[in-house]
C-alpha cells in the first residue's frame, strides 16, 4: 500500500452535488505533488479527505497506514497530530504571539514547556521566523504570517504537510518565497506535500508531479506536469 | 504529569472566562444561588418534618377500652372486628384484659394495691382496654370513628387534633417545593448552559484550529466541563455557609424546638454536613448538565 493511498472514491455532498467521482490516487512518502483545476472542481473535497474533514459516500481513504474513511470522530485527533495543514487564509490566533500559535497544539496535548521549546524554534528558523516569536500576527506581513502556519503545520515533525491555496492570498513575490519554503520542507524534511493551487506559474516553474481534476474526476496525472487546465487542456491535445 | 498540565491550562482557561462573560456568569452563579438556598430549606423543613412524624407514628396509638363488664369472648371478638379494619395494623393490637389492667395497675400504686387485691373477676370494676397501632396516621379520625361502631365498645381516645391536622399541611408543602426546587434547577441549568454557549462562540476560532491541530476532542471539551463546574460550585457556597450557620445558630436559640416542645429538631451535626455535602452535589451536577448540554449542542465535534 502506497503512503497515500485512495481508491474509488466518491463525494457527494448531502445537498447531491457531486464532488468527486471515482477518484483513485496513489502518493509514495516523500512525494510533492499539486492538485489544480477550475474553481469547483473538487480540490478542496479531496484535500478534506485526506484530513478527514468529510468522509467520503463511497470508497477507501488511506493516509500513512491510517484508514481515514473508516476513522471515528473521537480519534480524528489521532490521525491530525500526524500531519500538517495550511490554508489560504492564515487562522492563526490574533492573541498569541507567533511563538505562541505555534506551540498551541504541542501545548494542548499536554507537552511539557521544555520540549516544545526547541521543537518551535527549530520550525521557525526552517521558515525563516526565528526572529519574530515574540510579534503579534497583525504586526507581521501576508507571507509572514503563512510562514508561521507553515511552522505550525510542521512543528511535530509529520510525514504528510497538505495545503490548500497557500498561496491564494499572496501576490506572485510572496508566493514565490513560500514556495521556497515548502519546497524546502519536502527537500530537507522529507515531507510529502499534496498543494491544491491555481497558481499557474508557481505549478509551470516547479516541475513536479500535477494531478488535474475536472467535475470531481481525475484527469491528468504528471510526472512533471504543467498548469492545464481550461484552454490550455485543448492545446495540449 | 502530561494531565496534570493539560488540567492546569483548561482550569485556568474556564476561570478566564468565568471573567470575561461576567455579566451572564453571575447570574448563572445567583441562580444557582437562589436554587440551593431553597433547596436547603426544603430538606431542613423535609427532615424535621420526618423526623417529627416518625415519632408522632411511633407514638400515636388508639386507646379502645371496652363496656364495663365484658366478658373475654366478647372482647375477643371486637379485637377481630378491630383487626379487620384496613388502617389498623391488625397483630399488633394489644389486648389487656380487665384483669391485666388491675395487675398492672397494682404494680404502679401501692395504695390502690390494697384496694385492688380484694377485686375478684366478677367485682372487678375495670375495663378491658386495646391498645390499636395504625398504619397512617393521617387516617386516624376516621379509623377511630369505624372502632367506635363496634360492639361493647365505650370509649376511643387518639392522640392530639392539631397535630395530627399537620400533617397533611406538611404533605403539601413538600410536594409545593420539589415543583418549585425542580423548575428552579432547569432554570439554573439553562442559564449555565447558555453562558457556556457564549463562551464556545468566543473561541470558536481557537476550537476550530485546536481540531485542526490534533488536540483530542476530550481537551477540547474539557475548559467547558470546567466552567459549568466553577459557576456549580461558584454558586453553591453562599447556600452551604447559610445552611451551616443558619440551622446551628436557630438550634441553639431555640434550644433544639420548633414552634413549641412537641416538634424537636434534628440536631445539626451531622445533620448540616451531609446537607452541605448535598447542596455542593446538586451545584456540580447542575453545572455538569449545563455545560454537557452546551458542549452537546454548540460544539459541533
Ligand atoms: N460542504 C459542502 N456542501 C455542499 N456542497 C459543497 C460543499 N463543499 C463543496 N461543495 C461543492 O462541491 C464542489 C467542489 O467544491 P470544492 O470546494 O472541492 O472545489 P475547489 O476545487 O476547491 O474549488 P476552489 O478552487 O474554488 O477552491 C463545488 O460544486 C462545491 O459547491
Ligand atoms: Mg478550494
Amino acid at each position: 500500500m502506497k503512503f497515500i493511498d485512495i481508491e474509488h472514491c466518491y463525494k457527494i455532498y448531502k445537498n447531491g452535488v457531486t464532488a468527486l467521482a471515482d477518484l483513485t490516487l496513489k502518493i509514495d512518502k516523500g512525494e510533492f505533488v499539486f492538485v489544480i483545476g477550475t474553481t469547483g472542481s473538487g480540490k478542496s473535497t479531496l484535500i478534506k479527505l485526506l484530513y478527514r474533514e468529510e468522509k467520503p459516500t463511497k470508497g477507501v481513504v488511506n493516509v500513512g497506514g491510517i484508514n481515514v474513511s473508516k476513522l471515528r470522530n473521537g480519534n480524528v485527533y489521532k490521525l491530525r497530530k500526524k500531519l500538517g495543514i495550511v490554508f489560504q487564509d492564515f487562522k492563526l490566533l490574533p492573541k498569541l504571539t507567533v511563538y505562541e500559535n505555534v506551540a498551541f497544539g504541542l501545548e494542548n496535548q499536554g507537552i511539557k514547556s521544555k520540549d516544545i521549546k526547541p521543537k518551535v524554534l527549530l520550525a521557525l528558523e526552517r521558515v525563516g521566523l526565528k526572529e519574530k516569536i515574540r510579534s503579534f500576527p497583525n504586526q507581521l506581513s501576508g507571507g509572514e504570517q503563512q510562514r508561521v502556519c507553515i511552522a505550525r503545520a510542521i512543528v511535530d515533525e509529520p510525514k504528510l504537510l497538505i495545503c490548500d491555496e497557500p498561496t491564494g492570498n499572496l501576490d506572485p513575490a510572496t508566493s514565490k518565497e513560500v514556495m521556497k519554503v515548502i519546497d524546502s520542507i519536502n527537500k530537507n524534511m522529507g515531507t510529502t506535500i499534496i498543494m491544491a493551487t491555481h497558481d499557474r506559474e508557481i505549478v509551470n516553474t516547479m516541475k513536479k508531479r500535477v494531478i488535474t481534476i475536472e467535475n470531481g474526476v481525475l484527469t491528468h496525472d504528471e510526472k512533471k506536469g504543467k498548469y492545464i487546465v481550461d484552454e490550455v487542456v485543448q492545446d495540449s491535445k | 504529569m502530561k494531565l496534570f498540565r493539560i488540567l492546569s491550562r483548561n482550569i485556568n482557561h474556564a476561570f478566564k472566562s468565568v471573567f470575561r462573560n461576567l455579566s451572564l456568569s453571575l447570574a448563572s452563579i445567583v441562580c444557582t444561588t437562589i436554587t440551593l438556598i431553597l433547596v436547603s430549606i426544603a430538606v431542613i423543613l423535609t427532615v424535621n418534618v420526618n423526623n417529627f412524624t416518625k415519632g408522632l407514628e411511633e407514638e400515636l396509638t388508639i386507646l379502645v377500652l371496652m363496656q364495663k363488664g365484658t366478658t373475654e369472648e366478647q372482647d375477643m371478638i371486637a379485637k377481630d372486628e378491630i383487626s379487620k379494619i384496613g388502617n389498623v395494623v391488625g397483630e399488633n393490637v394489644v389486648y389487656k384484659s380487665k384483669e391485666q389492667v388491675r395487675i398492672e395497675t397494682m404494680q404502679k400504686s401501692s395504695d390502690l394495691k390494697s384496694i385492688m387485691e380484694t377485686w375478684t373477676d366478677e367485682t372487678n370494676p375495670l375495663k378491658s382496654e386495646f391498645i390499636v397501632p395504625v398504619k397512617d396516621i393521617r387516617d386516624m379520625k376516621d379509623t377511630a370513628e369505624q372502632i367506635k361502631e363496634i360492639e361493647n365498645i365505650e370509649l376511643v381516645n387518639y392522640g392530639e387534633d392539631t397535630v395530627t391536622k399537620l400533617v397533611p399541611i406538611f404533605d403539601v408543602i413538600k410536594k409545593a417545593s420539589i415543583v418549585i426546587i425542580g423548575a428552579l434547577i432547569i432554570v439554573t441549568v439553562f442559564l449555565i448552559c447558555n453562558t457556556i454557549k457564549l463562551t464556545i462562540f468566543a473561541r470558536k476560532n481557537e476550537i476550530d484550529i485546536m481540531r485542526l491541530v490534533g488536540v483530542s476532542n476530550t481537551v477540547i471539551r474539557l475548559p467547558f466541563v470546567f466552567e459549568g463546574l466553577f459557576l456549580g460550585i461558584a454558586g453553591s457556597i453562599i447556600p452551604i455557609a447559610a445552611t451551616i450557620y443558619g440551622y446551628i445558630l436557630a438550634y441553639d436559640n431555640l434550644n433544639g424546638f420548633f414552634v413549641s416542645n412537641i416538634i424537636k429538631l434534628v440536631p445539626p451535626l451531622p445533620f448540616v454536613l451531609y446537607n452541605s455535602l448535598l447542596l455542593l452535589g446538586i451545584g456540580v451536577i447542575v453545572g455538569m448538565l449545563g455545560s454537557y448540554r452546551s458542549v452537546r449542542r454548540y460544539l459541533k465535534i
